[in-house]
């Protein structure tokens, strides 16, 4: 019998890697794909996200939704850490090709180049895609 | 079903949590703690006022093991554990501390 | 790795991200509107022909048929398979990235 303090050891840890492709508010593959995040960070995985093309717009700074009468669940993207998520890739290709720096990101993040994110995705057991 | 404080009605889910964040204030937590049989105390205040600060920070409820951690951080080992939250809060601190507090519903937490 | 692409690429940048990212000896799955991609004398021929030099390129023959397609109209070398090859192929390879 086990007290609900009492945390269970992780098992096999499989590397997970979350692709968003998308920006935040036309769709709701972005806030779908961070909801799942934050729910499987219990599960103990070796997580990362990776943005890539229209994702890198999620963390983009400075957003603000009152105008358009949705949540703004940008400010989450920093909570990720707190969850133990600590690997955030963004593709060095899809910043530019956006008029993006890393500076413009609202966390801090890895930028990887497009031939490095392929690899990164093959080293991946599972990848989930958004 | 609304919940009745000081002669006003707050919406709330079927679960009991306030359905608008911005209608909070300190009795409305203090009715809810005393119908499931709760009086607040400066430790139960500390938690619930973490909370808030959390929530307006990242717009979420944090899930009680990120709960954990971080009032462990901010407040002390002594604090910063299960035990003495759920011994707070016996009915989880995530349901029952993130409800007073006027948060919605822990991502992910069943 | 099993690469699938189930939008056309003329609504969306789907197939140009999945072939962007698809080291070579990776398999590439065309699904549902993604097997546009796969005919002859579109816009996109060049970059599937392109893809096919070092990674293999499949089409899913009951998607092609629904869209009024042929096998004969699809590009040389793009293997036309089943539903029964689409599960082999998620078993012959270790992992599948379903690009959106």
């Amino acid at each position: 019998m086990s007290e609900p303090w009492e945390e269970e050891g992780p098992g096999e840890v499989k590397k997970f890697m979350y692709v968003n492709r998308k920006a935040p508010y036309g769709t709701i593959y972005a806030l779908e794909s961070l909801e799942v995040v934050l729910i499987a960070a219990a599960f103990e995985q070796d997580v990362s996200l990776a943005f890539v093309d229209d994702g890198v717009y999620q963390i983009k700074k400075g957003q603000d939704t009152q105008g358009i009468g949705m949540k703004n669940f940008s400010p989450t993207y920093r909570a990720l850490e707190g969850y133990d998520v600590e690997k955030l890739y963004v593709e060095a290709e899809s910043l530019a090709e956006r008029g993006l720096t890393e500076d413009d990101l609202l966390v801090p993040v890895e930028v990887k180049s497009r031939e490095e994110m392929a690899r990164l995705m093959d080293e991946q057991d599972v990848i989930l895609s958004f | 079903m609304p919940l009745e404080v000081n002669g006003k009605t707050y919406e709330t889910d079927e679960e009991g949590y306030l359905a608008n964040l911005n209608d909070w204030n300190e009795d409305l937590a203090k009715a809810m703690a005393e119908a499931d049989g709760t009086t607040l105390d400066e430790n139960h205040w500390e938690v619930i006022n973490f909370l808030r600060e959390y929530y307006e920070e990242y717009q979420i409820a944090p899930a009680v093991r990120v709960l954990t951690k971080a009032i462990g951080k901010k407040l002390g080992p002594d604090k910063g554990n299960s035990k003495y939250l759920y011994e707070l809060f016996p009915y989880g601190p995530a349901k029952q501390a993130c409800k007073y507090a006027g948060l919605p519903k822990p991502t992910g937490c069943v | 790795m099993l690469h699938t692409v189930n939008k056309s690429p003329f609504e969306r940048n789907t197939l140009t991200a999945c072939l962007g990212h698809a080291l070579p000896e990776s398999a590439v799955l065309l699904i549902e509107d993604g097997v546009y991609a796969a005919m002859n004398g579109t816009a996109f021929e060049k970059d599937v022909r392109k893809a096919m030099e070092d990674r293999t390129l499949y089409v899913l023959g009951p998607d092609l048929l629904a869209r009024g397609l042929t096998a004969d109209q699809v590009i040389d070398g793009i293997q036309v398979v089943d539903y029964e090859g689409f599960v082999e192929l998620t078993e012959k390879h270790d992992k599948v990235q379903a690009w959106l």
